[in-house]
């Protein structure tokens, strides 16, 4: 044991027919559903997490409500919403996949004991046995989910079994296959606790370590950096692996940028939805009605039916104030909590005040925080609004991930959109869910769930088609281990050169490499500083100062286990950056205005555009490759969706 | 917007190899000094890296002295507030303290059933090996019904 240390770690190589790679929901529904399919056949499961299951992803501190739940609406209908909101270009496969599967999920949360709001005269009625859910929106139902993740956990551990489950492993890199590098054959990573490298060979694997989040500088840089509003631990890794194995990535220049309570980013969901509350600007006008004819300037208006229209219009039209200088947007509080109270009793005012802090309590403490430091009382006092610095992810509100396999059995799917296993990657072996699917979002954590449960069904499958995969690693586990430690030689071979520990021309500490990365992609590849604007020249700025960061990322140093955490984790947002930068350089079109402009492209490009961007990168040349990939909707376009869904975009 | 640790209340969780602290933090903040080498206060837990805090409250919540609490960021928040929970099993209790003095409290419940007696299969059907290529199905069998003439192809 004690022969182990920080600059000599101990190897442990493990073997296993499936590894679920993360914790968060989309693993938890994979843990789940996989040990009932793979019953009998005597596959070996494993699933590592470099966080405690418990409390690990993004749904880690609780969420207030459950934002994709059908009930009474149709699969084909919650399609109709998603492309909506993501301005046509959507996989319907994928997404009506989920729709048709995420109920079941959230009836399972329920029989856990996740308390789910029932109307008037339904508490007390499960969901599956006809309850009527508190809707806050056609896809929402509200629910008590502080212990939301600590629940679904607690039965995903049990439903795999605690001895299959290692915490605390960060897996790092991802490997193709020595012979066969069309297929994935194993992965390696650390221990944060102890001096320990692991390597695992597998046959197929899921990919489920969440979104990118702090690669670009957020709004708050001191103590507050850590106040993102996607959790600060979704560090791109899915992204990163799966490019570095030659994996296609689709819509990667896709973002989220929400529009939360400043500073605390809190949610307003509820507020808009369940309180009736209305937004404004600094001098009480309703800025969307105000800016609505402004939507036809690019052709924008035939994203937008009435005031139905994607998260990224409705942050346009905040943003057109804020850039010309009509900012603060307040959301005002008081006159929809004082709408409310004509109607209601004292004691149902005070109900609903509970019910409005809880909005914040379940899952951004941290903004009952700014507000109680502010003295802020929303039913005296209006809350600002603003938009976040930009995410990456394909869960929420938006749609960067992986090109993957769906279904094959819903009408009309063309042969591009499936290649065997549903959610495999376009690396044999390699399978994804939750905000690692990419073209298919508005998933959230029950549709990650259920996209678990789908992909660990395919692996099965996938396992009994190729028994006699033999996999073999391309690389030495010297090499491996040389290649993972390298930040802590780093740090050991040059540590005394100098007398500050941070100051040192051989390393760069982590920290201040995600700073870099933070400014080159905030300055460059329209961040919060340029108001969201890029063009191909800065772009290509961009691109050249990357090239030098990467090259510098080799020289990250690592001077105890935590760093080494951090090192690796900057390193794959900056894949997870790079291919961000280069999907928003191929699009010449503003697909998404309010989450991105190119100031060069400004308009909505139908003809030329109206498709997906997919790329692959070589991890060997550090190139990447894009291209057009033709969209193909499934679902009829509906009397109440905007013109331009009728549009079927290029012939490609 | 870190959580930090009171002197007087921690206790290293008696010893243990590792905190509950350490233990639940998602981002790997909270790490017991043990010789006091770090912070001047052995055995006991800190947060290392507290501009990195999402101030998710999973190490407040999980302590068992209930020695965590959080000084919410000193960039962007005014001195004074306070937000404290105290987790039951069923339910938990907020105390909202606001710069003025103000007061808030609330209890939620939080979950419905025991603590670790979620069953994931429970009186759940097995899985019908014929159909484990069928996308429409997945084990539980609780597919939505789909209104299949919204296909354009249908």
């Amino acid at each position: 044991m004690s022969e182990y240390t920080f600059g000599n770690p101990e190897v442990v190589e493990e073997e296993c027919d499936i590894l679920l790679i993360g914790g968060g929901m989309a693993a938890c529904g994979a843990a789940f559903e996989i040990m009932k399919w793979a019953e009998g056949t005597g596959l070996n499961i494993k699933l590592v997490d470099k966080a405690a299951m418990d409390r690990s992803g993004a749904v880690a501190q609780g969420l207030s409500a459950i934002n994709t739940y059908m009930g009474e609406n149709d699969p084909a209908e919650y399609v109709r919403y998603v492309r909506g909101d993501l301005m046509g270009i959507t996989r319907e496969d994928l997404v009506y996949d989920v729709g048709r599967h995420v109920d079941d999920a959230v009836h399972n949360f329920e029989d856990w004991g996740l308390p789910i709001w029932k109307q008037k005269g339904d508490e007390g009625k499960k969901l599956r046995d006809g309850g009527k859910p508190v809707r806050s929106g056609r896809w929402q139902i509200m629910i008590n989910g502080e212990s939301y993740k600590w629940i679904v956990a607690e039965a995903a551990k049990k439903a795999l079994g605690v001895e299959n489950i290692r915490e605390r492993i960060f897996i790092v890199r991802l490997f193709t296959d020595k012979n066969d590098p069309s297929r994935v054959s194993g992965c390696a990573g650390f221990s944060v606790r102890e001096n320990k490298i692991y390597i695992y060979r597998f046959k197929t694997c899921l990919l489920v370590a969440g979104g990118a989040v702090n690669v670009f500088r957020p709004r708050s840089v001191g103590e507050g950096t850590g106040r993102a509003w996607y959790p600060v631990w979704n560090a791109g890794s899915t992204y990163a692996m799966a490019a570095e194995c030659g994996a296609e990535m689709t819509l990667m220049e896709n973002r989220f940028v929400p529009a939360r309570f400043k500073d605390g980013y809190g949610p307003v969901g509820a507020w808009f939805l369940l309180f009736k509350a209305k937004a404004m600007n600094a001098f009480g006008e309703d800025y969307q009605e105000k800016n609505y004819e402004l939507l036809k300037d690019n052709g924008y208006d035939r994203y937008a039916m009435g005031y139905a229209m994607g998260t990224c219009l409705r942050n346009h039209l905040m943003m057109i104030e804020m850039r010309e200088g009509r900012g603060p947007i307040f959301m005002d509080t008081p006159s929809a909590m004082a709408k409310l109270a004509e109607t209601m009793t004292p004691r149902e005012i005070k109900h609903l005040e509970a019910e409005a802090w809880e909005d914040f309590l379940d899952m951004t403490i941290g903004q009952c925080g700014v507000w109680a430091g502010e003295n802020i009382e929303p039913d005296k006092e209006m809350s600002e609004l603003m938009p976040t610095e930009p995410y990456l992810l394909g869960s929420h509100a938006g749609c960067a991930g992986l090109w993957c396999s769906g279904p094959e059995d819903l009408p009309g799917t063309p042969d591009h959109y499936h290649w065997g296993y549903n959610r495999m990657t376009t690396v044999n072996g390699l399978f994804t869910g939750g905000d690692g699917v990419g073209a298919s979002g508005h998933k959230f954590s029950s549709g990650s769930f259920t996209e678990g449960r789908i992909a660990a069904k395919s692996m099965v499958q996938y396992c009994k088609d190729h028994p006699d995969i033999q996999p073999e690693l391309p690389m030495s586990t010297d090499e491996i281990v040389e290649e993972i430690y390298r930040p802590v030689r780093t740090f050991l071979e040059h540590k005394d050169y100098t007398t500050a520990i941070d100051i040192n021309p051989h390393y760069i500490t982590p920290k201040m490499l995600q700073f870099r990365l933070q400014k080159i992609m905030d300055e460059y590849v329209a961040g919060v500083s340029t108001w969201y604007q890029t063009n191909r020249q800065m772009l290509e700025v961009a691109e050249k100062k990357m090239v030098m960061l990467k090259e510098d990322s080799l020289k990250m140093r690592a001077k105890d286990l935590h760093e080494l955490l951090r090192a690796w984790e900057n390193y794959h947002r900056i894949i997870a950056a790079e291919a961000h930068m280069q999907h928003i350089k191929f699009r010449k079109e503003t697909r998404y205005p309010g989450y991105y402009y190119r100031a060069d492209f400004r308009d909505i490009n139908d003809e030329e555009w109206k498709c997906f961007v997919n790329s692959r990168y070589d991890r060997n040349t550090g190139e990447w490759e894009l291209k057009k990939v033709k969209w193909k909707p499934l679902i009829a376009v509906g009397e109440k969706e905007p013109e331009g869904m009728k549009h079927m975009g290029p012939d490609l | 917007m870190p959580t930090y640790v009171r002197t007087d209340k921690c206790d290293g969780c008696k010893g243990q190899d590792k905190t509950a602290c350490m233990y639940i933090c998602p981002h790997d903040l909270m790490k017991l000094d043990k010789d006091g080498s770090e912070t001047g206060h052995a055995m006991k837990a800190w947060n290392q890296e507290p501009e990195q805090c999402w101030e998710c409250y999973s190490c407040v919540k999980i302590c068992p002295q209930q020695a965590i609490e959080c000084r919410h960021y000193a960039d962007v928040v005014p001195l004074g507030a306070q937000v404290q929970p105290l987790r039951g099993t069923d339910s938990i209790m907020w105390t909202i303290k606001f710069r003025n003095g103000n007061m808030k409290r609330f209890k939620f419940p939080i979950r419905t059933t025991p603590e670790g007696s979620a069953d994931p299969y429970g009186d759940k059907p097995e899985a019908d090996t014929s159909d484990l290529t069928n996308h429409s199905r997945l084990f539980t069998d609780g597919t939505h019904s789909c209104d299949m003439s919204q296909f354009m192809a249908s």
